[in-house]
C-alpha cells in the first residue's frame, strides 16, 4: 500500500509524527482561525472598518484572506492533495482559480457600474 | 495497491488499470465532480456578490439578522454559526480519521469514525433547518414602502429595535384571511393576514411618538440611517404592505434578493450536506457489512471523503461571504 503521507506543514517549520497527529495539528489550527474570524466579526475593529484597499474594508480583505487559508489547509490535509502528484494538484487548483477570478473580476465590475447607474443616472428606486 | 474489484487479468492499460496522474479512476472522477461543482457554487456566491455591490448602500448587515441561539433568549450575533462551522469541520476531521483507520485496515476504528462524522452532519442540517425557521419566521416586522423598501422600527429611549407588536394600535377591522374552502383565489399577494394591519401598524406609530424609523440606507459608519420623528412621520405615509419574517418575495431585513439568495445558496449547500449524510451511511453499512474488507481496500471510504471535505470547504466559504464580510 502506497500511502506514505507527508507530515510537515506550514512549510515544513511544524513536523508531526503521524498522521493522526497532523490531522488533530491542522484542526486545532482551523478552529484559531474560524475563532479569530468569529471575534473580529464581533467586536468589529475601527480601523480595520474604516480603512479602505481596492474599494473593500480592511476587515473584509481579513476575512477574506483567513477563507483561503482555511481552504488551503481542508484541501491540502484533509483531501489530502499535499500527498498527491504535483500534476494532479496543479488541474485541480487553478483550473477553478482562474475561472473564478475571470467571473468574480467581470461581475464586480459590472455590478459596481449599476450603482453607479442607480445613484446618479434618472432611475428612482430608493422610495 | 488493487484499485479495482476486476480480476488481476484485465488491469492491463486499456483495461482500466492505467492510473495517470497517481489516482485511481474512481478517485478522478469524484476530483472531476468536485471541481465542477466547485464551479457551480463559485457562480452563485459571484452572482451574490454581484448582487450585493449593486445595493452596497442598502444590504442587510449580517449581524442583525443571524442573532438567535437555540434555547437562549438575546442578542448573540454569529455565535451559533460558528458553532455550526466548528461541528462541520469536526466532522471532516473524524472522516479524515476514517480514511486514516481504513488506509489501516481497521475495520472497527472506520465505523466508529464514519458514525461520528454522520452524527456531526446530522447536527449540521438540524442547524440549517433552525436556523431556516428562525430566518421564515422573522423577530421584528417591518412595513414596505411603494418602491418595495423596507422600513424598520426603533425605540427612542432605549436605542433598540422595536417590535411591530410594541406599538401597533389595535382597531377591529372587518378584513378577514381568505380559506381556500370558500373557493380558490389565485391572486397571490399575500398567503396569510399578518399579525398586524397597515392601518394599525401607522395609527400606533403615530401615537407612540418614542418610535422612530429606520431606513435600509448605511451611513457613513455601516449603520442603518435613523430617521427623526419628522422624517418618519413623512416616510410612514409611503408605506404600503405589513411583512413579518421572510419568505422569496419579500423579507423585513431589507433588500429582497438578501433573502432569495439565502435560501438558494444555504439551501443547496444543505442539500449538499444532506446527500453527503446519506452517502455516508450508505458506506457506513457497507463497511459494517465487510465488503471493503473483502475488496482488500477501504478507496470507496476515501472517496466519500473527498466530497464530504468538499463540503465543509463550500461552507467555509458561505460562512464568510453571508455571515462576516
Amino acid at each position: 500500500m502506497a500511502h506514505e503521507h507527508k507530515l510537515a506543514i506550514f512549510r515544513g517549520r511544524l513536523k508531526f509524527k503521524s498522521n493522526t497527529q497532523k490531522i488533530w495539528g491542522v484542526l486545532i489550527f482551523l478552529t484559531l482561525v474560524t475563532a479569530v474570524e468569529v471575534i473580529l466579526g464581533i467586536t468589529k475593529p475601527y480601523i480595520l472598518t474604516h480603512k479602505y484597499f481596492i474599494g473593500m474594508k480592511l476587515l473584509n480583505w481579513i476575512f477574506i484572506i483567513l477563507t483561503l487559508v482555511k481552504a488551503y489547509y481542508i484541501a491540502w490535509d484533509f483531501m489530502h492533495l499535499r500527498d498527491e502528484k504535483s500534476s494532479l494538484r496543479r488541474a485541480i487548483v487553478w483550473t477553478p482559480i482562474f475561472l473564478v477570478c475571470y467571473l468574480i473580476f467581470i461581475l464586480l465590475f459590472e455590478a459596481d457600474y449599476i450603482y453607479t447607474v442607480y445613484k446618479d443616472g434618472f432611475v428612482k428606486w430608493n422610495f | 495497491m488493487d484499485t479495482s474489484v476486476t480480476p488481476a487479468a484485465e488491469e492491463n492499460v486499456w483495461g482500466g488499470g492505467n492510473k495517470p496522474l497517481g489516482a485511481s479512476y474512481g478517485k478522478m472522477m469524484m476530483w472531476f465532480f468536485i471541481v465542477s461543482d466547485a464551479l457551480t457554487f463559485s457562480g452563485f456566491l459571484a452572482a451574490y456578490g454581484f448582487s450585493r455591490f449593486k445595493f452596497i448602500e442598502t444590504w442587510p448587515i449580517a449581524d442583525e439578522v443571524f442573532t438567535h441561539v437555540p434555547f437562549f433568549h438575546g442578542n448573540y450575533p454569529m455565535y451559533y454559526v460558528a458553532f455550526m462551522t466548528f461541528i462541520l469541520i469536526m466532522s471532516s476531521v473524524t472522516m479524515v480519521l476514517a480514511v486514516d483507520a481504513g488506509h489501516h485496515m481497521k475495520k472497527s476504528k472506520v465505523v466508529l469514525y464514519m458514525f461520528l462524522t454522520i452524527i456531526g452532519g446530522a447536527i449540521f442540517v438540524g442547524s440549517q433547518a433552525w436556523e431556516w425557521a428562525t430566518f421564515i419566521k422573522g423577530d421584528y416586522g417591518a412595513l414596505e414602502t411603494k418602491g418595495g423598501r423596507i422600513l424598520q422600527f426603533v425605540n427612542a429611549d432605549t436605542g433598540e429595535r422595536a417590535a411591530l407588536g410594541d406599538f401597533a394600535a389595535s382597531i377591529p377591522d372587518v378584513r378577514q384571511e381568505h380559506l381556500e374552502q370558500n373557493g380558490v383565489w389565485y391572486y397571490g399577494d399575500e398567503s396569510s393576514l399578518p399579525s398586524y394591519s397597515l392601518n394599525e401598524v401607522v395609527e400606533g406609530f403615530k401615537s407612540n411618538s418614542n418610535i422612530l424609523i429606520r431606513t435600509e440606507l448605511l451611513t457613513d459608519e455601516q449603520e442603518k440611517t435613523l430617521l427623526t420623528r419628522e422624517e418618519s412621520l413623512e416616510k410612514i405615509k409611503d408605506a404600503r404592505i405589513v411583512v413579518e419574517g421572510a419568505n422569496l418575495v419579500r423579507n423585513e431585513y431589507g433588500s429582497r434578493l438578501f433573502a432569495d439568495f439565502f435560501f438558494f445558496i444555504t439551501g443547496f449547500h444543505g442539500f449538499h450536506v444532506f446527500s453527503g449524510v446519506v452517502i455516508n451511511i450508505i458506506i457506513f453499512f457497507n463497511v459494517i457489512l465487510g465488503t471493503y474488507e473483502r475488496r482488500g481496500h477501504y478507496e470507496m471510504v476515501e472517496k466519500v471523503g473527498l466530497y464530504w471535505h468538499f463540503v465543509d470547504l463550500v461552507w467555509v466559504f458561505v460562512f464568510t461571504f453571508f455571515y462576516l464580510v
